[in-house]
């Protein structure tokens, strides 16, 4: 554990060294309302002039990089998290406005090159897991945004509570590996271009990015909210 | 590893040259045959084979010992019988059939052998009969049902399906399956 601890990062490197080593981080930034330009200034800088607490984003960051590091309640509680749910929000936002997008560019014209039927069925498949996605996020910027921006101002709210989404809480992730399956392994060899290999590296990189938004909800925003529900309703 | 092979057939001289044929063969260990129908079921739970060769004519209710054995059961065929009893075994030996045939049929059938063979992974008569259902939308009872076999059974197939293909979802084996002409619509 110490040893791992040693291994995350601090608030003291470059941020520019840290996007070096761990480039998929760059994706971060914008969901967590940090610019490009920020030269050479330490992580700390930079998040002190973008009015973003310090360890919130490196919790976030370490999150990301390292797949084994789990968080302590002691770390969580003791890290200023009003910035969770709006960055959640936009993470929700860019992958349905983005990624998604993206994805679906690809695979329309994949979709183009099968026979209609089959094309169609494909698109379909697609459609399904989108509006899925969809479903689920509406869910908790609905009903669990709302009670921890609650929580978090105080006000105890017993309509709902965090329990109720442990036993509902969905995988996502699942149908996207089912996609990457078919694209890359069952697609007849006429449809073999470049939009095949792009939607695979999309399809890669939106996966990982969504077990790490998962990740995120269950071993950071459960424990935070559970706490917090406790400390009000005492 | 070899396959353990129980021939259940009530014809002595038929059961005598099955053995000549299979005991040559070194992937098989052919089992004491079974040529009593009322005693197969206890037979299936005692020896557990890998391969059953069994004459349908001495099966009642083949979702029943299906129960008892995880094994592939293959028809052995001389008569004429009912197509729709036929359609629930996972392979089918015909007497007429060549010495050559026959072993390559129950070689297909035996499970151990297609672990064994590695990088095959084809889908199994039985796996696509099941894939086809799913693809159909009917669930792991209707399709228990239609192929007269267990759900336990059923679910086994569908984790055989997913760990080659890579698919979860029934949605996803949709497009496979139409992606291989395993359905049309």
């Amino acid at each position: 554990m110490n040893h791992q601890k040693s291994r995350l990062f601090s608030r003291d490197r470059r941020l520019s060294d840290l996007i070096t080593a761990h480039p998929a981080l760059l994706s971060l930034l914008t969901r967590l309302n940090i610019s490009l330009g920020f030269g050479d200034r330490s992580i700390a800088d930079v998040c002190e002039a973008s009015d973003v607490d310090t360890d919130f984003f490196l919790l976030i960051c370490n999150v990301y990089t390292f797949n084994n590091y789990v968080p302590s309640t002691a770390t969580i509680l003791g890290t200023d998290m009003s910035g969770l749910v709006p960055y959640l929000k936009k993470s929700h936002k860019y992958y349905v406005e983005k990624r998604l997008p993206h994805i679906e560019k690809h695979l329309d014209a994949i979709a183009q090159k099968l026979n209609g039927r089959i094309g169609r069925v494909f698109i379909s498949f697609f459609e399904e897991y989108k509006s899925e996605v969809a479903h689920h996020f509406a869910h908790e910027e609905q009903d669990v945004f709302p009670h921890i921006d609650g929580l978090m101002s105080g006000k105890a709210d017993t309509t709902y509570v965090i329990g109720e989404f442990i036993d509902t809480h969905s995988d996502i992730e699942g149908k996207l590996d089912d996609l990457l399956n078919i694209v890359f392994k069952y697609l007849p060899p006429q449809v073999d271009d470049d939009n095949v290999l792009d939607v695979v590296y999309d399809i890669l990189r939106l996966s990982e990015d969504l077990k790490k938004h998962t990740f995120i909800e269950e071993k950071i925003m459960v424990p935070l909210v559970k706490h917090l529900e406790k400390a009000i309703l005492k | 590893m070899k396959q353990r092979l129980l021939i259940a057939e009530p014809s002595e001289v038929i059961v005598d040259g099955l053995k000549s044929i299979l005991e040559a063969q070194i992937r098989f260990k052919v089992l004491e045959p079974e040529m009593d129908a009322s005693r197969l079921a206890e037979r299936l739970l005692a020896t557990h084979p890998d391969v059953v060769l069994v004459n349908p004519t001495m099966v009642d209710n083949l979702s029943k010992l299906r129960e008892n054995c995880s094994g592939a059961m293959v028809a052995l065929v001389y008569q004429y019988i009912e197509r729709d009893e036929l359609k629930n075994y996972d392979s089918i030996v015909d007497i007429r059939d060549s010495r050559a045939v026959i072993i390559e049929t129950l070689t297909q059938a035996s499970p151990g052998e297609q672990a064994a063979n590695q990088g095959n992974y084809e889908l199994t008569k039985r796996e696509t009969a099941v894939l086809v259902q799913l693809a159909q939308g009917k669930t792991n009872k209707e399709i228990a049902d239609a192929l007269n076999v267990s759900v336990h059974t059923v679910i086994s197939h569908r984790k055989n399906i997913t760990h080659k293909t890579g698919i979860k979802s029934v949605a996803g084996l949709t497009v496979y399956a139409m992606l291989n002409n395993l359905i049309n619509s």
